[in-house]
């Protein structure tokens, strides 16, 4: 079966673990159907490929109306560990995996996973503070050389 | 529709899925496979073998069931079905497409 998009390219830049969790199952779902994909981490996307942190991203509770709930409510200690865990528990339902996991399964699948150079040196980040599926620190244009294809798509997460 | 596979007139959907299980052989399998460019091995039957164990019981296939399997790792399931390792395998092995996204 032929198709038009041929690559997915997906650029990761925040730490909320339903974002994180959107450019994961696009990237994954991508491979499935045969499309190749890759994605960079960028800014505090970089969180989601820290071994320390990748297991403690949280859904926002503070200024996202999709939550319902009341923002100062939100903002009380505890409501975002609350909502995080109440939001794994749904997905597990669902047989999705945990960050960790789904990082070696989308590196298995053949997505490619960069961490942007410039973020990486802001957070004075080194490459052992990365999990052992990473493939390179990338500039923008090395990932933009990526890109260079026909059929290929970007989307900015 | 109809469609002949392995000299046998056989029910499938639009996209190609056997829309009767029991209508499924080991030929139609090869059939089926060589029409993906994949020619079956032993490894290719067992991850088959798997899926329709998965099948029989009813419970969903995902690549992370895959991992789990214990027959076949990620890297080598994407290495023997190219181009949608899941789509490809549940086509050869006569059963509907998995709905699932992940």
């Amino acid at each position: 079966m032929s198709t038009k998009v041929k690559k997915m390219l997906f650029i990761l830049s925040k730490a909320t673990i339903e974002n994180a969790y959107a450019a994961f199952v696009m990237a994954n779902g991508a491979r499935m159907e045969g499309i190749e994909s890759e994605i960079f981490f960028t800014f505090f996307g970089l969180e989601a490929i820290q071994k320390k942190k990748l297991e403690h991203l949280h859904v926002a509770t503070v200024g996202n109306p999709g939550m319902h709930i009341p923002t100062m409510i939100g903002g009380l200690p505890g409501m975002e560990a609350l909502a995080t865990k109440m939001m794994k528990k749904e997905m597990e339902k669902l047989d999705m995996p945990p960050i960790g996991e789904f990082l070696e399964i989308l590196s298995d699948s053949g997505c490619k996973l960069w961490a942007c150079k410039l973020a990486v040196d802001m957070f004075h980040l080194k490459e052992e503070d990365f999990i052992d599926e990473l493939d390179g620190i990338l500039t923008i244009g090395d990932f933009y050389n990526r890109a260079n294809e026909e059929g290929c798509q970007l989307l900015f997460i | 529709m109809k469609k002949l596979i392995a000299n046998k007139e056989i029910d499938v959907n639009e996209e190609g899925y056997l829309v009767e299980f029991s209508q499924w052989t080991k030929e139609i399998g090869e059939c089926i496979a060589g029409e993906c460019d994949i020619k079956m091995t032993e490894k290719h039957w067992e991850v088959v073998e798997y899926i329709h164990d998965k099948y029989q019981k009813e419970e969903p296939l995902s690549i992370r069931g895959i991992k789990k399997s214990g027959v076949i790792n990620i890297k080598e399931f994407y290495n023997l079905f190219p181009g949608g390792p899941l789509k490809k395998s549940t086509l050869i092995a006569g059963i509907p497409k998995p709905k699932s996204c992940i």
